[in-house]
């Protein structure tokens, strides 16, 4: 993750360039992942529901990568970008996706569900706010096994009027956790939105009632998330506590499968629609269109490939079924 | 009490994983002294007192578990348990399922329950059977020093989520408990005391009623057999099977509301067994009124089953009046 940048030309002044392009490529391949995985489900080959997280690839680009491999990560319901920044392996995930027993949990968790405990990867979450109190937990352990590791939370701005961000937010403050609390604000707790939820401005100004630093970063800028997770994450190692980063985004699509979006209008989601974190990372990095098409048509090709190798593994079989439930 | 204390000790001890996590359980030494002193042995930064704050004690657990640790949390009064409800049931339970059998969740909730305190109706409730209810959960229930001890070092060891029920009139009962550490597995009822007359299976504080009830009906000439399940799950039915088979009556007492209680789940275990056919009285139940408990000392007393309850409603059975 947090790659070494020889003499390599730094993006925003702390990305190295090969490393951006990589994570665009990421960016391009979460879209086309989420794209293809709409698809699937209009054509029935995935079933149940799923987060789309097209529009706030930004956030995911800029984050997990900003920490180590060591680090830890507690993961949203729209969380399939998170999962492959922090080095989520195609196939498996695509496996998952359709309920494979090849899956990264056998097709026991899905979409919504999906972990890899080996690599720190702690989970995507179902229940809104529900990882915000493990956090502080990961956190206690970390500190008591006394390691220099850090953990991102992720949740949106629904979760942060849950009661379970109240408790966490403020354990983790006055035992100075290592925790990163990163708050993907969309504008939209599934349709209820910001405005009607809250009465401030802004989710960071929440930070100040716990005593913890707070920030409002352009989500859609993979610089600005990656310079405030790189501060934040350096703050926790230090044993200086929390951050709450809000990174303000739009949710393109809708919250799920359901969603027939009457709570907003088709000129606010085009606005917002202009301001694509992905054609905003390529300007940035210098890549014109004709390359664009290319590291598009390569992430297609990669998706082809993980579609295939999930297809053409097993369901698991019924007699599996009780597996995994006590250790 | 003592037997507890020393458990998480002697675990401490052992293995500098295992820390204790809850509310006033640091210099206050608990709402009912139980982790009394620990902190003076362990320090602050493994008896750990947090704010008022159920469902993040609830996280602490299992975020640390699944990262390494093996934490007991204590719920100062298992009521309040549903403050914790979500992190239990829908993330500690579920996670090694919905991960693929890949993630380990080894820890330890103990919970204070109970009536007879005088506490009223937030701070009395039997609430265990709820978790029985969820897959993927552990739940013991203690009814003597022994197998506090036992019970209490054994779920410590295991690698899933267990909660652990206390009854708070138990903390105050005497009977021998070894001083080195031992293990009581979980998943094995307990015969606690052998009769041919009736099965009486009893969880938590009513085994040493039905003791007390036993010993009575014993001077009538009539012969209880109790049996402990101890662990409500996994629930070890043989011995309760094998018991019904000699005796042929069924008597099942728990302090918990009695509709939707595990009396439920006992009587079904042992109408879908063998034990069916020797039945020659319908399995019964004494528990809990279905109702809050009540503030007055006179009606908490009689919101729950006490020996003279068990004694009549055991009597009744053995001579055939059901």
């Amino acid at each position: 993750m947090a790659g070494n940048s020889k003499n390599e030309k730094l993006i925003g002044g702390i990305l190295p360039e090969s490393k951006a392009r990589d994570l665009l490529y990421k960016m391009v391949l979460t879209r086309t992942f989420e794209e293809n995985a709409e698809e699937m489900y209009a054509l029935g080959k995935v079933h149940g529901t799923m987060h789309l997280s097209i529009g706030q690839e930004a956030i995911a680009a800029g984050s997990s990568p900003a920490l180590k491999k060591s680090d830890y990560l507690l993961n949203t319901h729209r969380g399939h970008g998170h999962f492959l920044m922090w080095g989520g392996d195609l196939n498996r995930m695509m496996a998952e996706f359709m309920g494979k027993e090849a899956g990264y949990c056998r097709g026991r968790g899905g979409s919504m569900h999906i972990a890899d405990v080996e690599s720190n990867n702690l989970g995507a979450q179902g229940i809104v706010a529900g990882n915000l109190p493990i956090s502080v937990g990961v956190g206690l352990s970390i500190q008591m096994r006394k390691t220099d590791q850090v953990v991102l939370t992720l949740f949106g701005d629904g979760a942060s009027n849950e009661g379970a961000f109240h408790e966490s937010l403020n354990m983790a403050a006055i035992w100075d956790l290592p925790v990163i609390y990163l708050c993907e604000n969309n504008q939209y707790a599934m349709s209820m939105a910001f405005e009607r939820a809250f009465r401030i401005e802004q989710v960071s100004e929440r930070a100040a009632a716990y005593g913890m630093v707070g920030l409002t970063i352009d989500g859609n800028d993979v610089i600005a998330v990656y310079k405030a997770v790189s501060e934040a994450a350096e703050r926790a190692r230090k044993g200086n506590g929390p951050t709450l980063i809000e990174a303000v985004t739009y949710r393109w699509r809708g919250h799920s499968k359901s969603d027939r979006q009457l709570y907003r209008t088709r000129e606010e989601v085009k606005e917002w629609m202009e301001k694509d974190p992905i054609q905003r990372f390529a300007k940035v990095l210098g890549v014109n269109e004709a390359q664009m098409k290319e590291i598009q048509a390569q992430a297609k090709e990669d998706i082809r490939k993980a579609v295939e190798f999930a297809e053409a593994s097993p369901e698991p079989d019924v007699s599996t079924i009780l597996e995994g439930i006590y250790a | 009490m003592e037997a507890l204390r020393e458990g998480m000790r002697q675990a401490m001890q052992q293995d500098e994983r295992v820390f204790v996590i809850g509310e006033d359980i640091g210099v206050y030494g608990g709402a009912f002294g139980v982790t009394a002193g620990l902190i003076d042995e362990f320090g602050p930064k493994r008896i750990i007192d947090t704010p008022i704050s159920e469902a993040g004690i609830a996280g602490a657990v299992i975020g640390a578990a699944i990262t390494g640790m093996r934490p007991i949390g204590e719920i100062q009064f298992s009521d309040f348990v549903v403050i914790s409800m979500e992190q239990l049931v829908m993330q500690g339970a579920k996670m090694r399922f919905m991960f693929g059998g890949k993630a380990d969740v080894p820890f330890v909730m103990r919970l204070a329950g109970g009536s007879g305190t005088g506490a009223a109706a937030q701070h009395s409730e039997s609430l265990e059977n709820w978790f029985v209810h969820v897959p993927g959960l552990k739940v013991v229930m203690p009814s003597s020093p022994y197998d506090a001890k036992g019970l209490l070092l054994a779920a410590i060891q295991d690698n899933n989520p267990i909660m652990f029920f206390e009854h708070k009139l138990l903390y105050k009962t005497k009977g021998p408990v070894p001083e080195e550490m031992y293990t009581i597995p979980l998943g094995q009822s307990h015969v606690v005391r052998e009769g041919k007359d009736l099965t009486l299976i009893a969880t938590s504080i009513m085994v040493s009623r039905a003791q007390q009830a036993a010993e009575q009906l014993a001077e009538e000439g009539i012969e209880i057999e109790i049996i402990d399940p101890r662990t409500l799950k996994p629930l070890d039915e043989k011995p309760i099977v094998d018991s019904v088979i000699k005796t042929g009556k069924a008597l099942i007492v728990h302090e918990a509301v009695k509709t939707g209680g595990f009396g439920g789940e006992l009587a079904a275990v042992i109408m879908e067994s063998e034990a069916f056919a020797y039945l020659d009285a319908p399995v019964r139940r004494l528990a809990g009124l279905d109702m809050p408990i009540p503030y007055n000392r006179n009606l908490e007393y009689h919101a729950v089953p006490q020996v003279e309850n068990i004694v009549e409603e055991a009597r009744k059975l053995v001579k055939g009046q059901y």
